[in-house]
């Protein structure tokens, strides 16, 4: 493939850089299995949903409850950032003046690029003393869904925003000839066109909400419990894992590593579904 | 009627992201500001960091962020020129590569904490160390960042490569002399991606490089990130409040130089290369 000399020698040393690299990802699935395994190996895993509530020291490991939990904080957020979302999409491409756009789209990287960290610190003394006025402690799902819907909203939005702007002009012309306004060409031509798009970025978010560890584990509140109301507190999986790991032995160290092993499968099915969703409009 | 109200309705939430993000700066400025100070940058923590400052803890975060570029930038480059390159788009392992990166890039960052802890702190020895904490991250940043520099090289126009063919020249100077300054622009949008996530990352960092806050007086000490320093504040220490903002705001102050250093270096660095050769 190469005439030079030289050539062939950068090619097999960048090739083996490459594989090496390629080899992470073999590395970390078998580092993970490994410290999970006293926990699969035996059936442990089981224990998992048998169980009822998580007291890894008096060996009740039971998941269900922080899965539901990771689940509805998830959805809760997805529900409040997909319209929020999707309407700045819609912002940005219809509404916006030219003026206000490039400083809008610097909000959305903005929101995007401020650490997950610091909108802990946020929802912890801000948004938590308001809704423990509204209703005490304070520290709930409610909390944690409107701190992850701030920081999964940038996703929807800029992937929204790259859906509606690759449709055929075509489509949007079609609906001024038919003397559409506005609001009728978004709705019921341009959104419907850019769905597949759109859905893989709701997709990608909900992937990171479903990944997000500090914002959670600073404003929900972390008491192990089924989620039954918006102002309970709950503890994510993700949550349990930094909270645990410090002092975690043995069975429940294999237990944590499990719940990672769970948590990073849930996230790559959302990712695939994602890549799927936003191969196909090629096709369309 | 409805037209209107619809409108206002796409208005109305154009408003409120631009609102909530104004509240959430607004208030990490406001109450980093009266807390912030040069003493505070150059003293060390004292009292679990209700008092003092934050010295030992920027030389960590900085320690931690110069080993986790230090292995991501050179290896990444490498993959991404490779893949870029020196591959067919077909072929079989490159394929798989380009798979495993993409599977990797969607990984929690959690999940890398699980797996750095596993692998560089317990496997390798490391401990709790910066060295531990800054390859965690080096893994966590490699995909993006060499996803993000090969769609750089694969955009520079193929006039290029057939004009260095016709030269002479070897696809090896050829990528070195005028495809990497050429995709210059995608190589700092994946630093500023990659510095960015390795500076605000927390969870990763919890259980590999440590809570300790004195001074590291090696790599293999353990070293507090200031992400760290802020969740630890918050949660942990009570009436730390008005430090984890003043280190909240040193920590977003960091991201932007960090990302004006990266994006003169690269400038710097690429402008000499091309008018020189």
């Amino acid at each position: 493939m190469f005439r030079w000399h030289i050539d062939r020698q950068v090619a097999g040393t960048l090739a083996m850089l490459a594989a090496f690299s390629a080899v992470m990802l073999f590395l970390m699935l078998v580092f993970l299995l490994m410290e999970a395994w006293p926990v699969l190996a035996e059936g442990g895993w089981r224990a998992f949903f048998s169980h009822d509530s998580w007291y890894p020291l008096e060996g009740q490991f039971g998941l269900t409850p922080m899965i539901w939990a990771s689940i509805a904080i998830t959805v809760g957020a997805i529900m409040l950032a997909v319209p929020l979302g999707v309407a700045c999409a819609v912002f940005i491409h219809f509404y916006s003046p030219k003026l206000m756009l490039k400083g809008f789209r610097l909000v959305l990287s903005l929101m995007a690029g401020i650490p997950s960290v610091v909108y802990g610190l946020w929802g912890l003394t801000e948004l938590v003393p308001l809704i423990a006025e509204l209703q005490p402690p304070g520290a709930s799902m409610l909390a944690a869904i409107l701190v992850l819907t701030l920081m999964i909203l940038p996703t929807v939005a800029v992937t929204s925003a790259a859906a509606l702007a690759g449709i055929p002009k075509d489509i949007l012309a079609g609906g001024a000839a038919l003397g559409f306004s506005d609001r009728r060409t978004i709705i019921s031509l341009a959104l419907p066109a850019a769905r597949t798009g759109i859905w893989g970025g709701v997709l990608l978010a909900m992937a990171r909400a479903l990944g997000e560890t500090m914002a959670v584990l600073m404003v929900a509140g972390n008491v192990v419990q089924n989620p039954s109301g918006l102002f309970e507190p709950v503890r994510a999986l993700t949550a349990n894992i930094a909270l645990e790991m410090a002092y975690a032995t043995d069975t429940h160290r294999a237990g944590l590593f499990t719940s990672g092993l769970l948590l990073t499968l849930l996230v790559l099915i959302l990712a695939w579904l994602a890549a799927r969703m936003t191969v196909e409009p090629a096709n369309d | 009627m409805t037209d209107r109200l619809f409108s206002a309705l796409i208005w109305c939430a154009a408003v409120l992201v631009v609102a909530s993000l104004a509240w959430v700066l607004a208030d990490v400025a406001v109450k980093g500001v009266s807390h912030l100070s040069w003493s505070f940058l150059l003293a060390e923590p004292l009292d679990a960091g209700r008092s003092g400052g934050i010295a030992t803890i920027l030389v960590s975060t900085l320690l931690i962020l110069l080993v986790a570029l230090l292995a991501s930038v050179p290896l990444g480059l490498a993959v991404a020129v490779w893949l870029a390159e020196f591959t067919r788009r077909q072929q079989v392992f490159a394929a798989t590569t380009r798979l495993s990166l993409d599977v990797l890039a969607g990984v929690p960052s959690i999940v890398y904490g699980l797996f750095g802890n596993a692998f560089f702190c317990v496997f390798l020895g490391l401990g709790f160390s910066i060295l531990s904490g800054g390859l965690t991250l080096a893994c966590m940043i490699l995909p993006v960042f060499i996803r993000t520099c090969e769609s750089g090289l694969s955009a520079v126009t193929d006039d290029w490569r057939k004009g260095a063919a016709a030269l002479g020249m070897t696809r090896t100077t050829a990528v070195w002399h005028i495809l990497l300054p050429a995709a210059s622009p995608a190589i700092v949008a994946g630093l500023i991606l990659g510095v960015g996530r390795a500076t605000a990352e927390t969870a990763a960092l919890i259980f590999t490089s440590g809570y300790v806050d004195r001074m590291p007086e090696a790599l293999t000490d353990s070293g507090r990130a200031l992400a760290v320093h802020i969740y630890d504040l918050s949660m942990n220490v009570t009436g730390g409040d008005a430090a984890a903002y003043a280190s909240a705001l040193t920590l977003i102050m960091l991201i932007v130089v960090l990302n004006t250093l990266a994006q003169a270096a690269t400038d710097h660095w690429f402008s000499r290369r091309v008018s020189t050769s």
